[in-house]
């Protein structure tokens, strides 16, 4: 965006001929940062594959490409067939459907706030979901879609109320992160009672609601955020060039022929639908919908749509999170305390960096 | 900052209330949290009759009413103890960092000293209360300290937001390495859990005692500090102008509310929202003197948290919600309201 923005590096009164060559290094620089953008796309998909295949093929038990493969075309395979089929693939899917979730939705927000900080899990959306899961699950004992409904009805109410309460006279930045923050407390401490009150879950169940696990992940909760993702994903991906333009502020974008009501309304819906399907199923997993978003940044860097690239680092996350949770220490460590450890201490850095070069964060 | 130097030049004879509306604001508190005290007494998922009532008081425990009402009594203790330190704590951080949103738990003081006392159980085999306070102490001084400093880095030095955000970040941090240490130790996991809420129900008047001397300890340090806190909102300049030593006078109150919210946190668990909710609610009763504040922020802290531990004992009866999720629940939507209310820059 700065070579775009920076006309004064040629000299002003050359003529024609210089105006092409601006025209011209412009040009090869959206062309070098584009071919930069394709290759990281590029190689964080090619990531995904892998780490996906490895999820499936190592575990208690290694089994080689050949059995996994013939597992996924549904033939029978002594042992595999269980191990694979119905334990690791049901698991690894979830890991990356929420992981695309997470890491477009949180994108999204960050994108259109123009703040990092503004992502779901820390203005607190993640944990009216996760509330409202638990509260679904616990109080009224429904299950599957019902729940997914519940979490989604509590999320947009969530982010409806974080937007009232915020705006007073526009600008709204600041005072919408800490007023999320002030809701994520409260919510939170709603799971926490919940919890308490559902005596004959153990700690590994309730740590689902408070950082999110895949453990004992079936293919029906696997569904609904397959059918969330496949509606609503390309919906966004859509809408990311409007997104990138909104970026620039909202009359510039109006010019630029973006319909910026109508785009921040659906984005903000779907975006908050992902989130709360990902979370009805695997529980508010922490930070991932906050870091990808940065990482994606800083690979991709600056110019382009961040959508795509950040929900594959999403998933990338996820996968390489839970697959660490699971055979790096004697225990198995639901993947969000993974990505909890992980993610905030790099919140502080984000912190600690923004303040230091004075920006307003 | 020039702003609010020119208001409180000339807001002084506004702010400064009369000798008598203090007192009488004072009787009515005391008046209040003494209620509070015999309702938290007298009420639980038991009824009790008030002649057992009364000769628990008188130390008999004799029966199940009794012995139900004689453990109420620490319990209440305890909740004006913990309510107490926790409401000065909060007030004096208020005052050390000037702004109207530090709390103990916001900053993400209570959760270090959580943190402190998990690592001293599961690796340094902790399990004398005494040891738990001292380690919680040090836990919620590093992160103290650690929270201001990422604050305050940068231009504008600790501004409301950056502190907040600071203290939230750090805050989660500490909790997901909580997480992580207390999960694969399957006989702390669930005392972890169920203390990393918050609560009150497990006093005893033995670990009161134990926890004393480190409450008044907190207590004279913040009271001797309140009338350098008064200079201290002036402004660092005009403070140092007075001939205030700005940074010694931060660091002393800074240890005392340290003491306070880490010992009670050592006792009750990380319980959040009483330290910011009381003092802007006693600034509107006895106005901003900080020697008035302090025992007020006392007194109004010790019955929110009593009558916090009542509500949930009643609201959910035959069992009960821990204080720290009642606290949470009323201290949010006021942390909301005072974002709301105030211009977030600065105080």
């Amino acid at each position: 965006m700065s070579t775009i923005a920076n006309p004064e590096t040629t000299p002003p009164a050359a003529g024609p001929a210089a105006t092409r060559d601006a025209v011209d290094v412009v040009a090869r620089g959206r062309r070098r940062r584009g071919r930069r953008r394709n290759v990281v796309v590029a190689v964080l998909a090619a990531l995904l594959v892998a780490t996906f295949a490895v999820t499936l093929m190592v575990g208690q038990t290694f089994y080689g490409p050949g059995e996994v493969t013939s597992v996924i075309l549904g033939e029978q395979v002594s042992g595999a067939s269980f191990t694979v089929g119905r334990l690791r693939l049901p698991r690894a899917t979830l890991g990356v459907l929420t992981g695309l979730c997470f890491g477009l939705g949180g994108v999204t927000f960050q994108t259109m706030l123009r703040n990092q900080l503004a992502s779901p899990d820390i203005i607190g959306i993640s944990s009216g979901a996760s509330a409202a899961a638990a509260c679904a699950i616990v109080f009224w004992s429904l299950s599957g879609a019902q729940v997914s409904m519940v979490a989604i009805v509590a999320a947009l109410g969530v982010a409806l109320l974080i937007y009232a309460l915020s705006v007073r006279g526009g600008a709204a930045g600041t005072r919408l992160i800490l007023v999320g923050i002030g809701l994520a407390a409260m919510l939170d401490s709603i799971t926490a009672y919940v919890l308490s009150r559902a005596a004959e879950w153990d700690l590994q169940e309730a740590l689902r609601w408070l950082t999110g696990s895949l453990n004992g992940a079936r293919w029906a909760d696997v569904l609904p955020v397959l059918v969330a993702l496949v509606v609503l994903g390309p919906l966004l991906l859509a809408r990311g060039r409007g997104l990138t333009m909104m970026q620039l502020g909202d009359d510039a974008a109006a010019a630029l022929g973006v319909r910026v009501e109508r785009t921040r309304l659906l984005v903000i819906v779907a975006a908050v639908c992902l989130i709360a399907f990902a979370t009805a199923a695997a529980g508010p997993i922490a930070f991932v919908a906050f870091l990808s978003g940065p990482i994606a940044a800083r690979l991709v860097g600056p110019g382009f749509s961040l959508l795509f690239p950040a929900a594959l680092v999403g998933a990338v996350l996820v996968l390489v999170a839970d697959f660490t949770g699971q055979f790096a220490f004697g225990l198995r460590y639901p993947v969000g305390v993974v990505t909890g450890v992980l993610g905030a201490p790099y919140l502080i850095y984000l912190i600690v960096r923004s303040n230091r070069a004075g920006g307003t964060l | 900052m020039t702003t609010t130097e020119a208001t409180s030049a000339g807001g002084v004879a506004q702010l400064r209330r009369p000798r008598r509306m203090r007192l009488l604001w004072l009787l009515a508190v005391v008046a209040v949290l003494v209620v509070l005290m015999a309702v938290s007494v007298a009420v639980g998922s038991r009824e009790v009759g008030w002649s057992d009532i009364v000769a628990a008081l008188g130390g008999s425990a004799d029966g199940l009413d009794r012995a139900a009402v004689s453990v109420r009594i620490p319990r209440t203790v305890l909740a004006v103890t913990v309510g107490a330190a926790l409401a000065v704590s909060g007030a004096v951080m208020q005052g050390v960092t000037r702004n109207p949103l530090a709390d103990p738990g916001i900053l993400g003081v209570n959760m270090g000293a959580a943190l402190a006392v998990v690592i001293g159980i599961a690796w340094f085999g902790l399990t004398s209360a005494t040891g738990y306070i001292w380690t919680a102490i040090v836990g919620a001084g590093i992160s103290a300290v650690f929270v201001y400093v990422i604050g305050s880095l940068g231009r504008g030095g600790p501004m409301p937001l950056k502190l907040a955000l600071a203290g939230a970040a750090t805050s989660a941090a500490f909790v997901s390495f909580i997480t992580a240490i207390a999960l694969p130790r399957n006989d702390i996991g669930a005392n972890v859990r169920s203390w990393q809420i918050g609560g009150v129900g497990g006093a005893s008047f033995d670990r009161i005692g134990q926890l004393t001397p480190f409450l008044v300890a907190g207590f004279v340090i913040c009271l001797l500090s309140a009338r350098g806190m008064n200079t201290l909102a002036l402004g660092d300049d005009v403070a140092a102008g007075l001939g205030e030593r700005v940074a010694l006078t931060r660091a002393v109150a800074a240890l005392g509310a340290v003491l306070l919210c880490g010992a009670s946190t050592a006792i009750a668990g990380p319980i959040g929202f009483v330290g910011l909710v009381i003092p802007h609610l006693c600034r509107l009763l006895v106005g901003p003197d900080h020697r008035w504040l302090l025992p007020f922020s006392a007194l109004t802290g010790a019955g929110l948290l009593t009558a916090a531990d009542v509500l949930g004992r009643i609201v959910a009866r035959p069992s009960e919600i821990d204080v720290g999720i009642v606290t949470a629940l009323i201290g949010a939507p006021f942390f909301i309201v005072v974002v709301r209310r105030h211009k977030v820059r600065a105080l």
